[in-house]
């Protein structure tokens, strides 16, 4: 029997821990393909409504945002309290809705660019008024694709 | 021939892959969009409104909401949860009420000769109304719709509206026809 016990075989070796850095490379690699920077800052509070028949928006490259909000409070003393329409990163009226879908057809590729959706954030206090006007001038501009951005609500 | 050169310590590796990873988890965001799709009807050409079908007025599901979010369907106060059930009724008329819409025989693939009813839902908004308001309307139409198309699909082939395939869904689509007409806003109430 003693043939074969080695000689102090009772101590643990130590773990290595030289493959660490790869674990951890690993999952630092998956979420900075799996994420998205937040492209905008906000400067209008947006709680957008729930709703429970929703659909995942696909293709994250082919969404154009409007929000629609309240101005945050360093905002107010300038653009007041009523909601306001907010593009890429300025505070904008009704009539810049066309040129902004002008201008973000223009940066993307020739055959995508009818495929463009827009995907309208919107506080869930404000009138109708603002989103009706603001889907009139996307349908001059023929940007007919919308989707309304909702919350998963609880069942 | 050159010296050795000592081994590089590679144990601090991991503390700045670690800083790295800490630093992408707190600055991404991993929400996915999602929402109602809608699509918007083109502006009509010529803005002659002589060219628009005509449809009777049993046929036509008016939902009217004011500025206080209330709402009126078909000349009729209803409360938003009781909607769907409307809409249903509306859609299916099980007894072939002389009120609620028409129907009319269709062929469609795998169903045959079925009744298809005739019937178009009218959504008109006052400019008061709260989003919230339109988005709970439009949640409970399309609640509406697809317990219509789940109830097909299940008499038919057992499963949900969204586990048949895409021909079966344009088959059970064409079953239950869900119309939504945005009417042209208007300015009821008076304020903005």
């Amino acid at each position: 029997m003693s043939k074969f016990r080695k000689e102090g075989g009772k101590e643990t070796p130590a773990i290595s821990t030289a493959s660490l850095p790869d674990i951890v490379f690993m999952l630092l690699f998956f979420f900075m393909v799996s994420t998205t920077m937040r492209e905008v800052d906000l400067n209008v509070s947006v709680l957008v409504p729930e709703a429970k028949e929703i659909v995942k928006l696909e293709k994250k490259d082919l969404v154009s945002n409007i929000y629609v909000g309240v101005p945050m409070r360093k905002f107010q003393k300038t653009f007041g309290t009523e909601p306001k329409i907010q593009l890429n990163d300025q505070f904008a009226t009704v009539d810049d809705i066309q040129s902004f879908i002008a201008s973000e057809r223009e940066a993307r590729k020739e055959e995508l660019r009818n495929k463009l959706t827009t995907s309208l954030k919107v506080d869930q206090y404000t009138k109708m008024g603002v989103i009706i006007d603001i889907k009139q001038e996307l349908r001059k501009a023929s940007a007919l694709k919308l989707n309304y951005s909702t919350r998963q609500a609880a069942e | 021939m050159a010296r050795k050169t000592p081994e590089l310590n590679a144990s601090s590796m991991a503390d700045i892959a670690f800083l790295l990873l800490i630093f992408f988890l707190v600055s991404t965001t991993m929400d996915i969009d999602t929402g109602i799709y809608k699509k918007l009807p083109p502006i009509p050409e010529d803005e002659t409104p002589e060219n628009e079908p005509k449809v009777k007025q049993r046929n036509v599901l008016a939902i009217l909401v004011n500025r206080n979010n209330e709402l009126l369907v078909n000349g009729e106060l209803l409360d938003i949860s009781q909607l769907r059930e409307k809409t249903k009724e509306f859609i299916l008329n099980p007894k072939n009420d002389k009120n609620l819409p028409e129907k009319n025989v269709k062929t469609i693939p795998y169903f045959g000769d079925v009744m298809v009813s005739k019937g178009l839902v009218s959504l008109q908004n006052d400019r008061g109304t709260s989003y919230e308001t339109y988005i709970r309307v439009q949640d409970e139409l399309a609640a509406a719709s697809r317990e219509l198309k789940d109830e097909k699909a299940m008499l038919k082939w057992g499963k949900k509206f969204r586990d048949l395939n895409d021909d079966q869904q344009a088959a059970v689509k064409k079953y239950v026809p869900m119309q939504i007409s945005e009417a042209e806003p208007k300015n009821v109430g008076g304020g903005r």
